[in-house]
């Protein structure tokens, strides 16, 4: 552990929700949902917009009344009654809701001041988390004069200074510009581990799950799809949607025999080996696992289009008309649009879904 | 490009209201300090007027002046706490509350204090005192301070502001002292000083409210138009108008700096 | 997560005062309307007694004309002091609504000051044509009286709401051949319009029950404010009194209720 953080002890708690369900006006937002959260882990709620993501960390924070009763526990306590400010929980909002009226160094002391500690503690308490997050110059700055990334490290130091059971982070980085965005997100999860506080980070940017997360929660109409680690999650799709939600995935429906999926279409004779026995399937690949080849279990598709991205190309091509499949190749190569490609996959790579799963 | 006739219409309307709003108050100003208003300014002029209006009626003033600051605490400790109480609350419930409060304000004052005097009439010692004067001007200054408040709270995200407290532990009330009371103070600044203002110029209530021993300064006004000369009437207007003005100059900064702060 | 117990606790001095000083004396109001020598029939007197009913179309008339000419002065001062820029602006508007703070009485004075005996308009007329010109004390002052009250008022309403509309609609207007008169007709009043229900209804409701201004100029006019004030002072008839009272907020009321619910509909349907 870094002699920075020294001073803090590891305070995270574990969390375990038990069928957590949340209904408004007869509408389920959330289905029930059982998690566990390890002491000292960072899990990632990634899911697109009105999914249920802050909804889900508002009922940890406590914030919102769960439908029943002990279904959150912090290290075991049931704390579904407790309200927020009992939990004991670090919360970082997505517009921050940094005091107007306090400067940077008053709004990071607040938590510390309104549990009573006395003003020296307090000061050099504040100081220190300032320092941590590179904010020593601007103690005494109005909230209001400050910048957006100089706001989120303030929102950031805040939520830590009452060293929290658990950090919760809703869309933290959401109102900044591309650039900051990237770089604050390495800064915190180089802090939150730091720290070996447990977090909890809302995002719908799989960019920032995959970078952020210990492990990664996909959801979608208020229930968890999946979740897994990363790299579980983009090479081991449980579903079509988490597929789709953490990466371009191409698709092909057809019948397999012979260890060879012929693909159902008019006009195509698009073929791909991948083993096993006879079968319908659904199969799955993604861009970067196309290789060129001339074999026989290759697919043969028309170049629509490329677009370079630096030591890559993305192809666009269709196997059949409206059937279009994205391959990523090296960018030396050259492709005309009209020009058939031959390509297959690395079997390893392919993942299968049951037909109409 | 020359001025339209419309504009140049516009402009001398707007000049005339101007003048017809104004000169009267400078009259008064001119008549209150002049010798005498009839003969015109070569008779001279003199204070002799306004000291006789304080000795007269030195008494309304401070007692307006303790009413406005007796009715500003009550609006205050019931209109600020109310306002976010109902922002909060929220709905058709708090929609309900809020048309019922703001209730005085579309009903005469006269109506008002007629209802009060059926009600409360009986009890003496309050009917005599200036807190039943009082109790009247909160009735009717309350919705202004409750608007006012309601008005900063619409444009400030207050929700999230008290999340954001109780999640670092804050109680309730701790909350709303520590972050909601500071954001909102540009409508409690205006709000105090639209109360303060109305107050000193309420006639229609306290007309009927007002006992001998509880006159404010604009029921003295009404005696003096009925009574005195010309002159000390203007000069007891002069003294009027004297503590009206800063008040008004406040209010016209504090909405300047709101309107300052909501754009920066 | 709500915590039910401090919302309660922060409406409740509103609560109990609304209740003690609003309500109570309201329903108080309302029983002894109907004890008066004619019980609840009371209620009617204002529309079947001759004295009350003049009373009651006099003040409706002037009330009306004070808000239909408040209007359109307010307009042309809107639409004149909006978008514009000229040195002494801020003191023009300040002056122009200085009589804000004004007691229906003192407004009286002005009118007195102006249209009175040693008032503006008489010395100037003496001087210039050697007649009398003394119209403070008659309805027409009455009207001034009104009028001097409620411009500011509506001023700043439409002001607010004329700063709000797009210099650049009356320039497409312009480009595409409008005159001023159409520019106004689908243009500028269409935007200002709710801003007018709102102000217009508050200027009513203020002249309704304005007493102030009639107690200073003591016209002969006997308007509903000071009908109420004569019941109840001298002829002791508190019955009376109450139920005018209840028939006079009941208008001002339903004329404020009618022009918000009107004015919200015109800013949602566009
Ligand atoms: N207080 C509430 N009352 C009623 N419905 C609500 C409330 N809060 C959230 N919802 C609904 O619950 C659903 C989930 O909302 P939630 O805010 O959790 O989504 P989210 O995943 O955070 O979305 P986003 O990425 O847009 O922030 C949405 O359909 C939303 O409309
Ligand atoms: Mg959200």
């Amino acid at each position: 552990m870094n002699a920075r953080a020294e001073a803090f002890t590891r305070c995270g708690s574990a969390i375990t929700t038990n069928a957590l369900t949340k209904t408004f006006h007869g509408h389920t937002v959330l289905q029930p949902t059982h998690l566990e959260i390890a002491s000292g882990e960072i899990l990632v709620l990634l899911g697109p917009s009105g999914c249920g993501k802050t909804t889900l960390l508002r009922l940890i924070a406590g914030l919102e009344q769960p439908d029943g009763p002990n279904m959150i526990r912090f290290d075991g306590e049931d704390v579904s009654a407790l309200p927020i400010e009992k939990r004991n929980v670090g919360m970082v909002f997505q517009s921050y809701a940094l005091f107007p009226n306090m400067t940077v160094a008053e709004n990071v002391g607040y938590g510390l001041k309104v549990k009573g500690i006395r003003r020296k503690q307090r000061e050099s308490e504040t100081k220190r988390l300032l320092a941590l997050v590179g904010l020593e110059d601007y103690a005494d700055r109005r909230i209001t004069t400050v910048s957006g990334g100089q706001r989120q490290r303030t929102a950031l130091a805040r939520a830590l200074a009452i060293k929290p059971r658990v950090l919760l982070l809703d869309e933290p980085l959401a109102a900044l510009d591309a650039v900051l965005r990237e770089r604050l997100r390495v800064e915190i999860g180089l802090l939150l581990r730091e720290f070996g506080i447990t977090a909890v980070y809302v995002t719908h940017d799989q960019a920032e799950a995959m970078a952020i997360g210990d492990r990664i929660a996909v959801m979608q109409r208020g229930r968890i799809e999946q979740i897994g680690a990363p790299k579980a999650i983009y090479h081991r799709p449980a579903n079509d949607f988490v597929a789709d939600f953490v990466g371009t995935m191409n698709r092909l429906e057809g019948r397999v025999s012979d260890g060879i999926l012929a693909v159902d279409a008019e006009h195509t004779q698009a073929r791909l080996r991948v083993g096993g026995g006879d079968r319908s399937a659904v199969v799955c690949f993604r861009p970067e696992v196309a290789r060129l080849t001339a074999g026989p279990g290759a697919i043969r598709a028309r170049v629509i289009a490329t677009t370079f991205f630096g030591a890559t190309q993305r192809l666009v091509a269709e196997v059949a008309p409206g059937r279009q499949l994205q391959l990523d190749l090296a960018s030396s190569l050259h492709f005309a649009p009209g020009q058939i490609v031959a390509f297959d996959a690395d079997p390893q790579a392919i993942i299968e879904f049951e037909k109409d799963a | 490009m020359g001025l339209r006739w419309t504009t140049l219409a516009g402009f001398a309307i707007t000049a005339l209201i101007a003048l017809f709003l104004v000169v009267p108050v400078l009259l008064s100003v001119y008549a209150g300090l002049s010798v005498n208003y009839a003969r015109g300014i070569s008779a001279g002029f003199t204070l002799d007027w306004v000291r006789q209006v304080w000795s007269l009626y030195s008494d309304t003033v401070w007692r307006s002046l303790i009413v406005a600051l007796m009715t500003l605490a009550l609006t205050l400790l019931i209109g600020v706490p109310g306002a976010y109480a109902l922002v909060r609350r929220g709905g058709r419930f708090a929609r309900i509350v809020e048309e019922l409060v703001t209730l005085p304000v579309a009903i005469p004052g006269l109506a008002l204090a007629l209802a009060l005097i059926l009600a409360y009439g009986g009890f003496g010692a309050f009917r005599q005192s200036t807190l039943f004067v009082v109790v009247g001007h909160v009735l009717f200054t309350l919705p202004f301070m409750m608007r006012a408040v309601i008005a900063i709270l619409e444009t400030i995200d207050w929700r999230t502001l008290d999340e954001g407290a109780a999640s670092l532990g804050s109680p309730a009330w701790l909350r709303f002292f520590d972050v909601i009371l500071p954001n909102v103070r540009p409508g409690i600044v205006a709000g105090a000083l639209t109360v303060v203002t109305l107050s000193i110029g309420e006639f229609n209530l306290t007309w009927m409210l007002h006992t001998p021993m509880t006159k404010t300064l604009p029921v003295g006004l009404a005696d003096a138009y009925a009574s005195m000369r010309l002159e000390v009437a203007s000069a007891y207007t002069l003294v009027f108008l004297i503590m009206v003005i800063p008040l008004l100059i406040g209010l016209q900064l504090a909405a300047d700096l709101t309107e300052k702060r909501t754009k920066s | 997560m709500r915590s039910r117990s401090f919302d309660v606790l922060l409406i409740l001095p509103a609560a109990i005062f609304t209740l003690a000083f609003l309500i109570l004396p309201l329903a108080r109001l309302t029983v002894e309307a109907g004890t008066g020598p004619s019980g609840f029939a009371g209620f009617f007197a204002i529309l079947t007694e001759a004295r009350y009913r003049n009373s009651l179309l006099v003040t409706l008339a002037l009330s009306i004309v004070t808000t239909l000419a408040t209007l359109a002065l307010a307009t042309i001062a809107a639409q004149t002091l909006a978008h514009r820029k000229f040195p002494g602006r801020g003191l023009l508007l300040s002056l122009m609504t200085f009589p804000l703070a004004f007691p229906g009485v003192v407004v009286g004075f002005m009118i007195i000051l102006f249209g009175g005996r040693l008032g503006l308009v008489n010395s100037l007329s003496m001087a210039a044509f050697g007649t009398r010109a003394i119209f403070a004390y008659s309805l027409f002052g009455l009207f001034l009286g009104y009028v001097y009250f409620s411009v500011p008022r509506v001023l700043l309403t439409l002001l607010a709401a004329a700063e709000k509309l797009d210099p650049s609609l009356v320039e497409a207007a312009r480009s595409l051949g409008a005159g001023p008169l159409a520019i106004q007709r689908d243009v500028v009043l269409p935007a200002l319009f709710p801003a007018m229900y709102t102000g217009g209804a508050l200027c009513f409701a203020t002249a309704m029950g304005a007493f102030g201004t009639a107690f200073t100029l003591a016209t002969s006019i006997d308007v509903v404010p000071m009908l109420i004030y004569t019941e109840f002072t001298l002829a002791t008839n508190a019955g009376m009194a109450a139920s005018i009272s209840i028939a006079l907020g009941a208008i001002t009321w339903a004329a404020l209720a009618l022009a918000r619910s009107r004015a919200m509909r015109d800013t949602k349907g566009g």
